[in-house]
């Protein structure tokens, strides 16, 4: 690799169909050993960008070097050093699992004893073991999936694309995922993964925040945090319509949502409008179980920064 | 609605297992399980799609398994994929189900109107439904809906790929049509989605395993307490935490794994020997709350057979 210190290199990429600009001047790297997630819901550019980055789609302008190769003048080569799931990756549903798995050695040239290993390594973090002769057809959707990663990871490439293979799996077959793609960092390879979850940002060593093509932010989960300008308050409560009637408008308060069981405030400061708030609700003599502040989710971060930036969201 | 006993049998599979339920009106009820759990049996059954094999429901006070083109008209239903037709005008598609749910002529208008309003898509009757923003779509195909004012509406991950900003204002529309009386189900695989639930219903291999509040499930439904431990290298902790002595699961979290065990005051001097023992640098531990992604794990894990369990407990 012409720069061993970095998997993936993007600049200014830019994907212009007619009447949208999917992908906006975006700039980011991703380095060997590391999970980087592309994090914004749908329509934000996750999968054109992985097309791109895939060699399957040329961009309208900027560049982008992946595995050491360029994906504008050098595609076929990018093709030959990476893996990519796409969402619509072809498992066979009339063969077994394992013959999935033998077939996507063979187009990728994997020895067989390589292939015996890794497929037993990946079946078993997979918790797939005992369902190697079963139909792909016949396996859950979680199960699908989990196999379809297999497929893509039976090889070993430096840079590993992953467009949202998460989505419409329930969390033990997410744990069981992102399981297996730590345990592929030993061997150094970058992934790149996409999601619309939010919350498997957290997940990520490093993300980028997408909306509407451009990049929001890009950092550590833990740095992405610390950009909220606000702490976030959960108040439970059965009575959570009446009180946001009550508390709407009060004095620090930057932003508030109903949920489940009670509210979620965003505040300029906890310290000084926790003890403020509740004061407020016994005066009202609405019941509360409880207030205190929690910590910020991606989701918050994310939310401040749409509506800083005043986007179009078809929020009228 | 009232669900008691609910069996529905394919063959010798039981899909559906002695499932009772009960959700008040203005409820807002949701429903979790792993693939293949048996939720959308169960509320295919609801919507009077599938006669249960045994057992009860009534939905806003008929009998599914008798009457079911009656239940068929008190519910609403949308799916994640929406089901609008792109290539219709705001205004077509409103029509289009109107006719479909049999919105007498007299109520259109104002039917109609109400939903333009809901929906913030005054002035864009006329727009091709396709070339619309997805919050805009999404809450046009919330309205499209609950045309016929259903008292139960059903809803199949709602807010999933949308965003934030988009979901938040959603909720908001389902939180007031809740307050209006409507009784709200939905499944979702989404922990965001669940932590709007007034009440959330577990089920796991055609069984309910747990209910309760979003809060009331965070603090009493995991097995043990929360251990967050940040240290390095990651892959080499999590193998040995695997295996590790009193460790009843352990998944990893961006930089830093989660660990359940039974104390987690206790656990924490061992653990972090433990690590050092197998060279591994731990920087922080310290005990947290469970997410509900947690308590969900927890849940289905426990409830699997001993044989399939053994990298989870």
């Amino acid at each position: 690799m012409p720069d061993a210190d970095y998997a993936i290199k993007i600049d200014d990429l830019t994907m212009e169909f007619p009447g949208t600009v999917a992908v906006d001047h975006l700039s980011f790297d991703v380095k060997p050993g590391e999970i980087y997630g592309l994090v914004g819901p749908d329509g934000a550019g996750k999968t054109t960008t992985m097309r791109m980055l895939a060699g399957v789609l040329t961009p309208s302008s900027g560049s982008a070097i992946v595995a050491g190769f360029d994906v504008v003048s050098d595609p076929e080569r990018v093709k030959h050093h990476i893996s990519y799931m796409s969402q619509r990756f072809g498992l066979y549903e009339d063969l077994t699992v394992n013959e999935n798995i033998r077939f996507y050695a063979g187009i990728f040239g994997v020895s067989s004893s390589d292939r015996e290993r890794r497929a037993s390594t990946l079946l078993q973090a997979a918790g797939m073991s005992p369902f190697g002769k079963r139909l792909a057809g016949k396996l859950s959707g979680g199960m699908k999936q989990k196999l379809g990663l297999i497929c893509a990871l039976i090889h070993t490439p430096q840079v590993i694309l992953l467009d949202e293979p998460t989505n419409g799996v329930d969390p033990v077959s997410r744990r069981d995922f992102w399981r297996i793609l730590y345990s592929l960092l030993a061997e150094n390879v970058a992934i790149l993964i996409s999601t619309s979850y939010l919350d498997e940002a957290e997940r990520c060593h490093r993300v980028a925040l997408l909306h509407q093509g451009r990049l929001l932010y890009s950092d550590t989960p833990a740095e992405l945090k610390k950009k909220i300008s606000g702490d976030i308050v959960a108040v439970i409560s059965p009575e959570s319509r009446r009180l946001r009637d009550l508390l709407r408008g009060s004095q620090g308060l930057l932003n508030l949502v109903l949920v489940g069981d009670g509210l979620h405030l965003m505040v300029d400061d906890a310290s000084r409008r926790v003890p403020e708030l509740r004061a407020r609700i016994e005066s009202a003599n609405l019941p509360i179980e409880r207030i205190a502040e929690v910590a910020p989710t991606i989701e918050d971060l994310f939310v401040q920064a749409v509506e800083k930036e005043g986007a179009r969201t078809g929020s009228g | 609605m009232l669900v008691r006993d609910l069996v529905k049998r394919f063959g010798d599979f039981v899909a559906v297992d002695h499932v009772s339920l009960e959700a008040r009106p203005g409820e807002i009820f949701g429903f979790l399980g792993p693939n293949g759990a048996g939720k959308s049996t169960t509320i295919r059954i609801l919507c009077g799609l599938l006669r249960p094999t045994s057992g009860e429901a009534m939905v806003a006070g008929l009998d599914v398994a008798r009457r079911p083109e009656a239940v068929r008209q008190k519910i609403g239903y949308m799916s994640q994929k929406f089901s609008l037709y792109n290539d219709l005008k705001v205004m077509e598609n409103i029509r289009f189900f109107a006719g479909m749910y049999s919105v007498p002529e007299a109520a259109m208008a104002e039917r109609a109107d109400w939903v333009l309003e809901m929906a913030g898509l005054r002035g864009r009757e006329s727009a091709l439904t396709g070339t619309l923003a997805t919050g805009w779509k999404q809450r046009l195909a919330l309205g499209c809906a609950v045309l016929h004012r259903p008292s139960i509406l059903f809803l199949d991950e709602p807010t999933s790929g949308v965003d934030p900003v988009s979901r938040r204002q959603f909720w908001e529309l389902i939180h007031r049509m809740a307050a209006d009386g409507v009784t709200v189900f939905v499944t979702t695989h989404y922990m965001d989605e669940a932590e709007y639930c007034g009440r959330l219903v577990l089920i796991y291999r055609g069984k309910v395993v747990a209910s309760g509040s979003p809060s009331e499930l965070k603090s009493g439904a995991t097995k043990g307490e929360l251990l967050l431990i940040e240290c390095e290298p990651l892959g080499r902790a999590l193998d040995a935490l695997q295996t590790a002595p009193g460790v009843l699961d352990a998944a990893i979290f961006g930089s830093a794994i989660h660990v359940v065990v039974p104390n987690a005051k206790e656990a924490i001097t061992g653990l972090t020997k433990y690590l050092s023992g197998h060279q591994v640098t731990v920087s922080k531990i310290e005990p947290i709350s469970p997410t509900l992604e947690d308590v969900f794990v927890a849940l289905t894990t426990r409830q699997a057979e001993p044989g399939e369990a053994k990298k989870v407990l």
